[in-house]
């Protein structure tokens, strides 16, 4: 554990010292402060359009940063050529992949509290109360979510060598999963055999990321969702960092360093 | 005297990709043994295996065949990269990182104590003449400096076993000198220096014993001056090993 926190703690320097997350952070507050700024026809609602737009611009922040943090790590670990005095060292290439997950993973944490604290401080300042238990389980949901990117977008930089055509594929899937994924088994009644199973066997297979949308939740500041339900949710994540995770290693297990 | 690295029958071969592109042989039953104390040069012309076999030892690459051990333990065993350090040909770190908060990481990997970490980091810096620029980040430093600063961390967990690939390549003089006493500090601490080197003036002051290889094969092991027995230099020795035929002058 203490190679993997070790690694993990240099992926988060990483991120803090790198220019992508304050530009997105920036460009966040900026959207929303000019949103929530506008008084549009008077309409004491128009709080509920604000909310939603920042929730998508900080679900798709989150997932840029997800993205492109995680699929450069290997990579340039392989270009840089620092994988080669880090390998050299006692490090297992398991303590590798599982530290590399867990700091793009905490990052990806730290980055969504900061946008989670300045949404908070917005609605509050519209609404003038602070959901806090509703803002947490979306922002867990959400963290969750994006630890299954994370650990698929770690698969995809060890299968495709270059980062942006990763992170492309990931963005791809992700968008798919998303948009489509719900929809499949309707889809799939409508198809004769055999891709009627086919299609079944996908939505059966993919990590279903729309499950952890919780943005509707804070924007109609809509009861709580039971939290067994969570916890199940929170499962069935973890099932998928871990296929993706095992998948990880099991390809780099065999990969050239040099 | 103990050994501590050792190879028995050591072969690689990678295969090609592409079809009907012959397997390339990289090392062909390489044996090898160091022993303890020892400042061993590993010589070779380009392509001649020297990397490959680092990366052997390292772990970096499966033997095809045969076997490579370090303090007797396999060197696919990551418990057997505990006491080694390691300097790469061209060495690159991470460049947000400063060399104090680079050194603190690979101390971490190696599980040394706090206490140890303290008392070691400022140690190497003043070693390697880097304590003024301790804090700033790796990316604004020169290329000697650069190597100064994998010379640091090669050398963090106090190894018993320094590995050096090229560790002079692309230094200047002064750089050079610096890696040389290092070395030779070392060797009167009892430590095991394994280095490759295209320097032959360099490998004859610093090394014990030399083995050179060519083609992947071991052409000659044995003491700096058996090696260079009737010839004028090392150099010399070196050419007539791997087989080069000298051009009459123009």
């Amino acid at each position: 554990m203490r190679n993997i926190f070790a690694v993990a703690g240099v992926v988060i320097k990483e991120l803090y010292r790198r220019k992508d997350f304050y530009v997105l952070f920036i460009v966040t507050i900026l959207i929303c402060l000019i949103m929530a700024s506008i008084n549009i026809y008077n309409d004491a609602n128009i709080v509920r359009y604000v909310k939603e737009i920042s929730l998508d611009l900080i679900w798709l922040c989150s997932l840029v940063i997800a993205v492109t943090t995680t699929a450069r790590q290997i990579p340039a670990e392989r270009e840089n050529r620092t994988l080669l005095p880090l390998l050299a060292k006692p490090l297992t290439r398991m303590e590798l992949i599982v530290g590399k997950f867990l700091g793009c993973w905490l990052a990806c944490g730290l980055a969504l509290l900061c946008f989670y604290i300045f949404f908070g401080a917005l609605a509050a300042s519209r609404e003038h109360h602070w959901p806090l238990l509703n803002y947490l389980q979306a922002g867990a949901m959400h963290w969750f979510m994006l630890g299954v990117v994370v650990a698929m977008a770690l698969l995809g930089s060890l299968v495709f060598a270059a980062p942006s055509s990763n992170s492309t594929i990931c963005f791809v899937i992700i968008g798919g999963i998303l948009f489509v994924g719900r929809h499949l088994d309707q889809q799939a009644l409508s198809l004769a055999e055999p891709f009627r199973s086919v299609v079944l066997a996908l939505y059966f297979a993919i990590p279903h990321l729309e499950f952890y949308d919780m943005r509707d939740l804070v924007v109609h500041n809509w009861p709580l969702v039971g939290w067994t339900y969570i916890a199940l949710a929170l499962l069935y994540a973890f099932f998928y960092m871990l296929v993706f995770l095992i998948g990880a290693c099991l390809v780099f297990r065999r990969k050239a360093v040099n | 005297m103990s050994i501590i690295l050792k190879t028995e029958k050591l072969r690689v071969e990678y295969r090609s990709r592409e079809l009907h592109q012959a397997t390339k042989v990289a090392l062909q039953g390489l044996d090898l043994e160091v022993g303890t104390g020892e400042v061993f040069g590993f010589l070779g012309p380009n392509g001649a295996g020297k990397t490959t076999m680092m990366n052997v030892l390292l772990g970096f690459v499966p033997p095809t065949s045969g076997a490579a051990y370090l303090f007797g333990i396999d060197v696919r065993q990551p418990i057997a990269r505990q006491r080694i350090g390691y300097l790469p040909e061209l060495t690159y770190y991470y460049k947000f990182l400063t060399a104090e908060e680079l050194l603190r990481f690979y101390a971490k990997i190696f599980g040394l104590s706090r206490a140890v970490t303290s008392r070691r980091i400022p140690e190497l810096l003043k070693l390697v003449e880097l304590e003024s620029a301790a804090r700033r980040p790796i990316k604004s430093y020169s290329k000697g400096m650069q190597q100064r600063v994998g010379l640091a961390q090669a050398l963090i967990n106090n190894p018993d076993l320094l590995i050096l690939d090229e560790p002079t390549s692309g230094l200047d003089p002064l750089g050079r000198m610096k890696v040389r006493e290092i070395i030779q500090r070392l060797k009167h601490e009892g430590k095991t220096v394994f280095f490759s080197s295209h320097e032959m003036g360099e490998v004859e002051s610093v090394c014990d014993r030399v083995a050179i290889i060519h083609q992947g094969e071991l052409k000659a092991i044995g003491p700096v001056a058996e090696i260079t027995g009737a010839h004028a230099n090392l150099e010399k020795a070196f050419l007539e090993i791997v087989g080069y035929q000298m051009q009459p002058a123009l």
